[in-house]
């Protein structure tokens, strides 16, 4: 199941669906014209299109919007605040290319910034699929809710494993709480479970947790993970200020909670422009240089322990 | 212009064709867009403005902005002939020992500004011309925007900016390939009667052939078309142009060619029989 055959399947099957794009159509090349009327391509506008959006959705319409990430949660940002969010419609906005996604397309292009922002807009729920299969399964609920929804498009093949179903507000403890636990979203699921895995041969036991949802965040499992492990790592293709590592601290806060957190994200800067698996290495981000980076995080934390 | 100059224009326009064509592999480019506005590149750069490898920094060069950036291609293939950047620096598209990517940077010489997100530079060029014009400088100050980015509102803004402040230093240059990233500009958000809307806007317009170095002179050598305004350059253009294969080709926007395909290609740009593609056509933006 891909995502263009999910979406198309539901919008299909009720008349209060529409799909839009502001000319990115390259994930949804496949079902243009089998969606007919209810696609509307409004051309490269993003402010455009959140505000025709939000008029359709006060008709009673579903939107689905679908543009770069960069640009949607950006360039439209304060329509998606005003219009969408204020208005608490029920507007589903499909950000393409977040992340190390954007590949060699250059800062421009860049939205590693998207959690941070989309998360400040009270009504606005976010949803960051680890791979195809659980962006097409989280599907149907995250359109039938009446919340706006932000979804971090993620179009990668599943990593081979044992899942466990989606729910709004629950993340997917992937592996028990170890020496160490890994928090992560998105695509870089991928690799942090390679990572996972090596810690684990290496003699570091490794938990690994897939948020899914960021907002609502299950805090139930960040303070589970912060209580039961003597390191958290967060791994995420976002700065460090606003994503799942400002989340993890401002929980652990509120929660009262004190557990040695590492950030392994962009701290201040944009990443170097190359192809995914040439940004993932050049950066750190790929499975083994991840495990290296956590294995020095834990041993450096184990040294400083008195005694 | 005289037959020689023609000769010398057409002769570096399809070294830069075929320096853009061998970007389009290891990971590709934005190749439709990039041969789209090559002539015009060419020409700018040649016979228009007052930029060259030694007075990058002096300001009171002239400028050129690319807004629509992901025909940046094009910039490098002119800039390694004009002396900007090295030639072997082009090899380096894509990979992590240089800056030479999908939108322009400035670590790359002669990019006066960044650019990818579409609808940025008009604006940023009308300040700067503003700037040249309160300083009292002669400097000219070219934007070339293509006409699916026209979609955004922020370039109708800055129009209304230019035109109130009289900037007759500032001339927009629309690479009009009549295509949007994946179909036909009037098939999906009509731009026609784009000169009459630029008007309406209180710019002074031409409208040329982007392909004929001959037309473009004539036309920039009238610059500004009207005192008091700037000016626009509608330029009509083929995406693709230069190779029959992907010319015209919804499809062949972005593409990764593979390593037989460039060399087809290329042999294609130069006379030879048409490249017969078989690699994957991506639609993406």
């Amino acid at each position: 199941m891909t995502y263009q055959h999910k979406l198309k399947e539901i919008v299909l099957s009720d008349p209060k669906y529409l799909v839009m794009t502001a000319e990115n159509r390259g994930p949804l090349r496949n079902i243009i014209d089998d969606l007919g009327s209810r696609f509307l391509d409004v051309g490269i506008m993003e402010q455009g299109m959140i505000g025709t959006a939000a008029g359709l959705a006060l008709r009673g319409r579903v939107p689905i919007v679908h543009s770069l990430s960069c640009f949607l949660t950006m360039r439209a940002f304060e329509f998606v605040r005003t219009d969408v969010g204020l208005g608490k419609l029920p507007v589903k906005m499909t950000g393409t290319l977040a992340g190390f996604l954007s590949e060699a397309n250059g800062p421009t292009h860049q939205s590693i910034e998207d959690i941070g922002l989309m998360r400040m807009i009270p009504n606005v729920n976010i949803f960051c699929p680890a791979d195809e299969l659980e962006l097409c399964e989280a599907l149907p609920i995250i359109l039938e809710s009446p919340q706006p929804w932000y979804i971090r498009f993620n179009p990668r093949r599943p990593v081979e494993r044992a899942t466990v179903a989606f729910a709004v507000g629950q993340a997917e403890v992937v592996r028990k709480p170890g020496e160490v636990t890994i928090l992560t979203y998105g695509a870089l699921f991928e690799q942090a479970y390679a990572a996972a895995l090596r810690l684990e041969r290496n003699g570091i036991s490794t938990g690994l947790i897939n948020m899914r949802t960021l907002k609502p965040v299950d805090e139930c499992a960040v303070v589970a993970a912060a209580k039961e492990s003597g390191l958290l790592v967060i791994v995420e293709d976002h700065l460090s200020t606003g994503g799942l590592y400002s989340i993890v601290c401002e929980t652990l806060v509120a929660q009262n909670c004190c557990c040695p957190v590492v950030s392994l994200s962009l701290n201040q800067r944009w990443f170097k422009p190359l192809l995914y698996h040439d940004v993932l290495d050049f950066e750190g981000f790929s499975g083994e240089k991840l495990a290296e980076r956590i294995a020095a995080a834990w041993e450096g934390l184990a040294s400083q322990e008195p005694g | 212009m005289n037959h020689e100059t023609m000769q010398h224009l057409q002769a570096m326009a399809i070294r830069v064709r075929e320096s853009i064509i061998r970007m389009a592999t290891n990971g590709g480019c934005f190749i439709g867009a990039s041969l789209s506005c090559t002539d015009l590149v060419v020409y700018l750069y040649t016979r228009f403005l007052n930029v060259n490898k030694d007075n990058l920094e002096d300001p009171q060069r002239d400028y050129l902005f690319l807004s629509k950036g992901h025909d940046v291609p094009a910039l490098y293939g002119t800039f390694a002939e004009i002396g900007i950047l090295e030639k072997d620096r082009l090899r380096n598209h894509l990979t992590a020992r240089d800056d030479l990517y999908l939108h322009p940077n400035r670590n790359v010489p002669g990019i006066e500004f960044h650019a990818g997100s579409l609808g940025h530079l008009l604006s940023v060029a009308t300040g700067v011309a503003l700037d040249c014009r309160l300083r009292g400088q002669g400097n000219r100050v070219v934007v070339i925007t293509g006409d699916g980015e026209l979609d955004e509102g922020s370039n109708w803004e800055a129009c209304l900016i230019a035109a109130a402040q009289k900037l007759d230093n500032l001339v927009i240059v629309v690479d009009r390939n009549a295509f949007q990233a994946n179909v036909e500009t009037e098939a999906l958000i009509p731009l026609e009667p784009l000169g009459d809307k630029f008007e309406a806007f209180g710019a002074g317009v031409r409208r040329v052939d982007g392909h004929d170095f001959a037309g473009m002179d004539a036309a920039f050598s009238a610059v500004p078309f009207c005192g008091g305004k700037p000016s626009v350059v509608i330029a009509d253009t083929v995406r693709g142009r230069g190779v029959p294969s992907i010319e015209r080709r919804a499809d062949r926007w972005f593409c990764d060619f593979t390593a037989d395909e460039v060399e087809a290609l290329v042999r294609e740009l130069h006379g030879e029989a048409g490249a017969e593609l078989t690699s994957e056509t991506l639609i993406v933006r």
